[in-house]
């Protein structure tokens, strides 16, 4: 697999390869050079499998981490390969002419991260969301506890939202809260 | 290379058909209907009794948990990861359990390992009990369902007498599994599946032999070899079109290895000859719990000492835990950051890929009483999709 890596590091200056486990393993690239790269994976290296696409928001550093897997069945091998992108202009290259199932999850991407991948298809229509006018709600400054605080209302005879006192009281009563 | 010199994939032809023309009428399938498995729903364009266009709608099912599972303790997201796909919990429990052992370096108990297997094949021949109810009942054959559910039902008195629970089981958590077998649960195990049995022949006669199935499901959702890879189609619905992958020979987990058995691979690659497969991988699920339990180790630890779960900090890193489920490559992508909760955790589901871009696909061009049955026939699950 060190020859893969030194192709990859030579073809698209990927670096930090990480050997997960025998058969799994992750590279980052550049964003800029993450469409290039996944092609010649598929086209060159074998790797013809496209498992998932997510992201990661690691807001502390402001950005999104792409997380493409990818899965080579001759050599059994799986390699993820990441690319950091602005959180604040949140745009990768669409890879939807590299995989027939790619749409679909960078039609998620946009709504669950906000991430725009320019010319995939139906990537602006509500996917699993309806009507949702909030942050996407994957992004780590979207506070779920505080959303379905001001959306729903508690459910009736607990005196207490949260589930850890509710379920103190219920089972210890005797205890102070 | 420069772009445009890779091998791409033209976007999928839709139709465009002009809805004022008065020759076109728009039908919703969906999310409420016997013949959409799953809460979700197909908007169709129908010429006369054919499909020309459709769209697939999902999210009638989000329960948001990808971004639950962040803000709870990993242990507290076992209550959530079995939810996902509720006629089979347990690999969900798996991928889970394993992604946060490898994480954190926790080795398990070889009995653990074959009552995992033990689990996973239980569950898996539960699941295809209830589709192949299913996959009848949409080709109105409605009687397979009934014996079907009804050894389905055995199967959960098994996951009962094993775990206490029926449909959520809980069983595989991170170390081990939660119990040993209960006395007398294993003779249980080999009487069922001598009951089960019996009632697939029974199945097969008359289900397989019937001229009515037959007409209604040969030659529907015919997938091309080169889709497999085109559209990551796993499972049954690639081994139906010809291509031997099965993540339990090619990634070896769990104790497969140790188990004899190969994956059963078609070649016509419809509706007809997928049901056919699956009813193989039934029998062959009954075979493999028969050799897990003569080959299990019946003394020995379960268990892996944990440590407290409500302080547990699983050191930073990322892992993807894939396994073979009834519909293909179900997985697990799990990132820690160092702390006491994930960082992100992404489930991958094969219905994501054959729910939507391939049933989008294979619709086209199909009668409209057969929609049902051919998306059956790809064994979707909705809420794998959703998360």
């Amino acid at each position: 697999m060190n020859e893969l890596a030194t192709e990859l590091a030579a073809r698209y200056g990927a670096r930090d390869w990480h050997d997960q486990r025998k058969d799994l393993a992750s590279i980052w690239v550049d964003p800029i050079r993450i469409h290039d790269t996944l092609a010649w994976l598929k086209d060159q290296a074998g790797y013809v499998h496209l498992s998932f696409l997510t992201a990661i928001d690691n807001i502390e550093r402001k950005a999104f981490t792409m997380a493409y897997t990818l899965r080579n069945h001759e050599r059994g091998h799986s390699l993820i390969v990441h690319c950091d992108i602005d959180r604040d202009h949140p745009v990768v290259d669409s890879i939807h002419l590299l995989w027939g199932q790619a749409w679909t999850y960078q039609r998620e991407l946009k709504e669950w991260f906000g991430i725009d991948c320019p010319g995939s298809p139906r990537k602006d229509e509500e996917f699993v969301l309806e009507g949702w006018d909030d942050l996407p709600m994957m992004r780590r400054d979207f506070d779920s506890l505080a959303y379905s605080q001001a959306t729903y209302e508690d459910r009736p005879g607990r005196e207490t939202a949260d589930p850890a006192a509710h379920m103190k009281q219920k089972l210890y009563p005797e205890a102070p809260l | 290379m420069k772009r445009g010199q890779h091998h791409i994939i033209p976007p999928a032809e839709r139709a465009t058909p002009d809805l004022n023309s008065g020759k076109y009428l728009v039908m919703w399938q969906g999310p409420q209907h016997p013949g959409i498995t799953g809460n979700m729903s197909l908007r169709l364009v129908i010429e006369g009794d054919t499909v020309v266009d459709c769209e697939t709608h999902v999210g009638y099912l989000h329960r948001g948990f990808e971004k639950l599972m962040e803000r709870r303790l990993y242990m507290q997201n076992f209550p959530l990861v079995c939810r996902i796909a509720v006629p089979e919990p347990d690999f969900n429990e798996y991928c889970y359990a394993a992604a946060l052992e490898e994480l954190a370096g926790i080795d398990i108990p070889d009995k653990a390992v074959w009552l995992r297997t033990l689990s996973l094949e239980m569950i898996r021949l539960a699941s295809f009990l209830m589709w192949i109810g299913g996959q009848a009942g949409a080709f109105g054959h409605g009687t397979i369902a009934q014996w079907s559910v009804t050894m389905r039902d055995y199967v959960l008195d098994l996951f009962e007498e094993l775990t206490g629970g029926r449909i959520y089981h809980m069983y595989i958590i991170p170390g081990g599994v939660r119990g040993d077998v209960p006395k007398g649960f294993l003779q249980h195990v080999l009487e069922t599946m001598d009951t089960i049995e019996k009632n697939l022949n029974d199945i097969e006669l008359v289900m397989f032999h019937n001229a009515v199935y037959k007409m209604r499901a040969q030659g529907l959702g015919y997938i091309p070899p080169d889709w497999v890879d085109t559209y990551g189609i796993t499972g049954p619905n690639a081994r139906g079109a010809g291509v031997a992958r099965d993540l339990r020979k090619d990634l070896g987990y769990l104790a497969y290895p140790r188990l004899d058995f190969q994956p059963l691979v078609g070649k016509v690659s419809d509706a007809y000859e997928r049901s056919q497969l699956r009813l193989g991988e039934m029998f062959q699920a009954i075979d493999l719990i028969r050799q897990i339990v003569d080959k299990m180790p019946k003394d020995g630890p379960f268990r892996e000492k944990l440590p407290n779960p409500l302080y547990w900090k699983i050191p930073a890193g990322e892992t993807y835990v894939a396994a073979e489920c009834t519909r293909g490559e179900y997985g697990f992508y799990v990132v820690s950051d160092g702390t006491d909760r994930p960082r992100r955790i992404a489930v991958r589901g094969p219905s994501y890929t054959h729910a939507v871009s391939v049933m989008e696909r294979l619709v086209r061009g199909v009668n409209i009483a057969d929609v049902a049955g051919l998306m059956v026939s790809l064994h979707t699950y909705p809420p794998e999709i959703e998360r």
